[in-house]
């Protein structure tokens, strides 16, 4: 297998394809981390994630448009005002979808997977209805395109960087809300015991319909980053629902460092594999481990000690 | 297993009443009333009902909800597709390829010769063991894996549909081997019977709709049978079951097999009367899709779910073929109503609202007329109903289960042990 390559190509391949894990890794977290706030903490599926995800994704597109008919130097730093406008629009959305459908259906965690798949096919649809079947991409700005040169053999693209920074900030700014403001510490008491959260003065209605427009958000934000590296169809979303359970489970379900640990190393396998077999039979594999793990273990990496 | 027979059973004179009135509408009725191509559509939906049938056990009885049933009856449908395009690849057949004898996309991807795995899909009596064989298997697997780590409700969810999800990209990847995204086309003759003329598929319709209504009889029996209880009794209380002595994974198991044998004879019965078998029948979309038929039909009523699947794939057929656009929106808008207002479905509604209607409406002109002091006007028999000109599809719905669903479904006490 590795008999071909000489020594430094080998370090190269590795370094080169470990970045491209590392790209994907920051997709990967992007997208699992609103999922683990509503799935991880308040046990709800949501099928429909994958379409937030492109609704901000969407939101990106219409901003830049609307920044290009500005003046050059404010194109510059249409980004930032792309994301905070993802987030609140899919924040909106999400806070409605709980008011309207979720909150009923607390209690049949099966059929909330049902309803937003529903929910998900509306969307897609609509989505197609507004913006064509087409996929859309974003004019980046030039500061974010190109690439960085760091050795002969090795070079980073400048948006994937970007990506993985926004990954890091949002997963700090994630870890910060969650075990350090007073919203996180409610989260968490609804999560561990609502009756009793109730009983002391938290308004666990009010929580959960925080707790999952800050979920739908996040995913909101992750749309808006992944139009740095690729372009927007109606059905993409589909695409990452996948994945993005599968990274969530696998993390523990409740736990935000199991999430980016199984991110990790998901990622990395997924793209290294990738360079030795074809595409589709890295991700086969990958797939299949984490299931087979899965299956012998399935409270994740990372478990919760909790007495039930 | 003791069954509970006895002539005076409403529930049971209900099913019968509700079995026979559903094989009048696929054996004699439909038959009669469309052409050769309508009938194969209607074969095509009923194949789907078959995978509605096994969640109506699994799901509705048992709370384990299977996003990966397109697994299984494309295990079905690829095994059925592999033994027809053998014989198919009949070297006179294919000489102009380059290496004659084998499967055509196998020669378009250079392969040189048959797969080793191929090889037992010459024999039918080999394929047809495989359909049956194949998904007991594979189920089992999955079954015992996480059943009996009491792995169950969303979670089991999740692994299912990522087992499909890598079902799909497998078959496309694997071209060479599993005609990709294409699937096995152009399937000729099934052990030298032509099965493309019109005869032929009335014939292969009789078929499917006579293995429908034995999968729905065996169905009805597993669901009356004492093991029927069970299952009920581990979705609403597993805890309770499984103190009392009873091994629940061996349950669960054996109702998830027993769902993906169904759902795998449909995906053969599929391949025979479509011609064709592709992954777009295996992945996310359709597996989830099988559910809605069943939920739409009633997730507690075995001849309901046939309907629903009959019903949701009429519904998909005349849509796309005139408002394209709109399918989707009334896709997610019956995702969304089935569970928000009709978690029973249509045996439900049936039940619920139209068969106290009915029986309002017939106990005032039955009682009317001359007699005021009649006695109680008897429970209308379901057939006098049908007399009165009701479509016959809607008639059958009654054959509910002699559960009815409670007013908050139940299918959380499974996902709360699984987290």
């Amino acid at each position: 297998m590795f008999g071909e390559y000489s020594l430094s190509e080998l370090a190269s391949i590795f370094a080169m394809q470990g970045f491209s894990g590392l790209i994907l890794f920051s997709v990967f977290v992007l997208m699992a981390l609103g999922l683990a706030i509503i799935y991880g903490q308040m046990g709800v599926i949501n099928m429909a994630h994958g379409e937030f995800m492109i609704l901000g994704a969407y939101v990106t597109y219409l901003v830049s448009r609307a920044f290009g008919e500005l003046p050059h130097a404010l194109f510059n730093v249409y980004f930032p005002v792309a994301m905070v406008a993802a987030f609140l629009v899919a924040g909106a959305l999400g806070a409605f979808v709980e008011w309207a459908l979720i909150r009923r259906l607390y209690r049949r965690p099966l059929d909330t997977l049902l309803a937003t798949w529903g929910l998900s096919l509306i969307l897609q649809q609509l989505y197609r209805t507004i913006f064509g079947a087409r996929e859309v991409g974003v004019t980046m700005p030039e500061w974010m395109m190109g690439s960085l040169k760091l050795s002969d053999t090795i070079e980073v693209p400048i948006n994937g960087i970007l990506v993985m920074g926004i990954a890091v900030a949002i997963s700090i700014a994630v870890g910060v809300m969650m075990h350090r403001s007073s919203w996180g510490r409610q989260v968490r008491a609804v999560v561990q015991n609502r009756t009793m959260a109730g009983a002391v003065g938290i308004d666990t209605e009010r929580t959960d319909r925080l707790t999952f427009a800050v979920g739908c958000g996040i995913a909101g934000v992750a749309g808006s980053a992944f139009t740095m590296i690729g372009s927007t169809g109606p059905s993409s979303g589909q695409l990452y629902i996948v994945d993005t359970f599968l990274v969530v489970v696998f993390g523990g379900a409740a736990s935000l460092l199991g999430t980016i640990a199984s991110a990790f190393t998901i990622s990395q396998a997924q793209s290294i594999l990738e360079f030795f077999l074809s595409g589709s039979m890295a991700k086969v594999l990958t797939l299949l481990t984490v299931v087979g793990i899965l299956m012998l273990r399935p409270q994740g990496l990372f478990a919760l000690k909790l007495r039930k | 297993m003791r069954l509970s027979f006895s002539a005076s059973d409403p529930g049971l004179r209900r099913q019968i009443i509700g079995l026979a009135l559903l094989a009048a509408l696929l054996l004699v009725a439909l038959p009669l009333g469309l052409d050769a191509f309508r009938l194969n559509l209607f074969g095509k939906y009923l194949c789907f009902a078959f995978v509605a049938i096994g969640l109506v056990l699994c799901w509705g009885m048992g709370g384990i909800l299977s996003l990966g049933q397109g697994v299984f009856f494309g295990l079905g449908g690829y095994a059925m597709a592999m033994y027809l395009k053998l014989e198919a690849s009949t070297p006179e057949a294919t000489k102009i390829q380059s290496t004659p004898g084998i499967p055509d996309f196998m020669d378009w991807n250079q392969l040189k010769a048959l797969p080793l795995w191929w090889e037992p899909f010459h024999s039918l009596p080999f394929t047809l063991i495989a359909i049956i064989a194949l998904p007991v298997a594979f189920a089992f697997i999955i079954g015992t894996a996480m059943f009996r780590r009491r792995v169950g409700g969303v979670y089991f969810a999740i692994i299912t549909q990522a087992i499909a999800a890598i079902a799909t990209i497998l078959i496309i990847g694997q071209q060479g081997y599993t005609g990709g995204v294409n699937g096995i086309t152009d399937l000729r003759t099934l052990h030298g019977w032509d099965i493309r003329p019109d005869s032929a598929r009335v014939t292969l319709y009789f078929v499917c709709a006579g293995l429908l209504l034995l999968a729905a009889v065996l169905a009805l029996f597993v669901q009356r049978s004492k093991l029927g209880r069970i299952l009920i009794a581990m979705r609403d209380q597993e805890d309770r079951v499984r103190f009392s002595g009873y091994d629940v994974a061996a349950f669960k198991t054996f109702v998830f097999c027993l769902g993906a044998v169904f759902a795998s004879v449909g995906g053969a019965m599929f391949t025979l009367q479509v011609g064709f078998m592709s992954p777009t029948i295996v992945g996310i979309v359709p597996s989830i899709e099988m559910v809605i038929f069943c939920a739409v039909g009633g997730r507690l009523s075995v001849i309901g779910a046939v309907y629903g699947a009959l019903l949701v794939n009429l519904a998909r057929t005349s849509f796309s073929e005139s408002f394209p656009e709109l399918w989707l929106f009334g896709l997610g808008a019956l995702f969304i109503a089935v569970v928000m207002a009709f978690p029973s479905g249509l045996a439900g509604v049936w039940v619920e609202r139209i068969e106290p209607l009915l029986a309002r409406l017939l106990r005032r002109k039955t009682t009317t007329p001359a007699d005021p002091n009649a006695p109680e006007a008897p429970e209308p028999a379901p057939l006098t109903r049908d007399a009165a000109g009701r479509r016959p599809g809607a008639a059958t719905l009654n054959a509910l289960s002699t559960n009815p669903l409670p007013a908050t479904p139940m299918t959380d006490a499974a996902a709360r042990a699984a987290l």
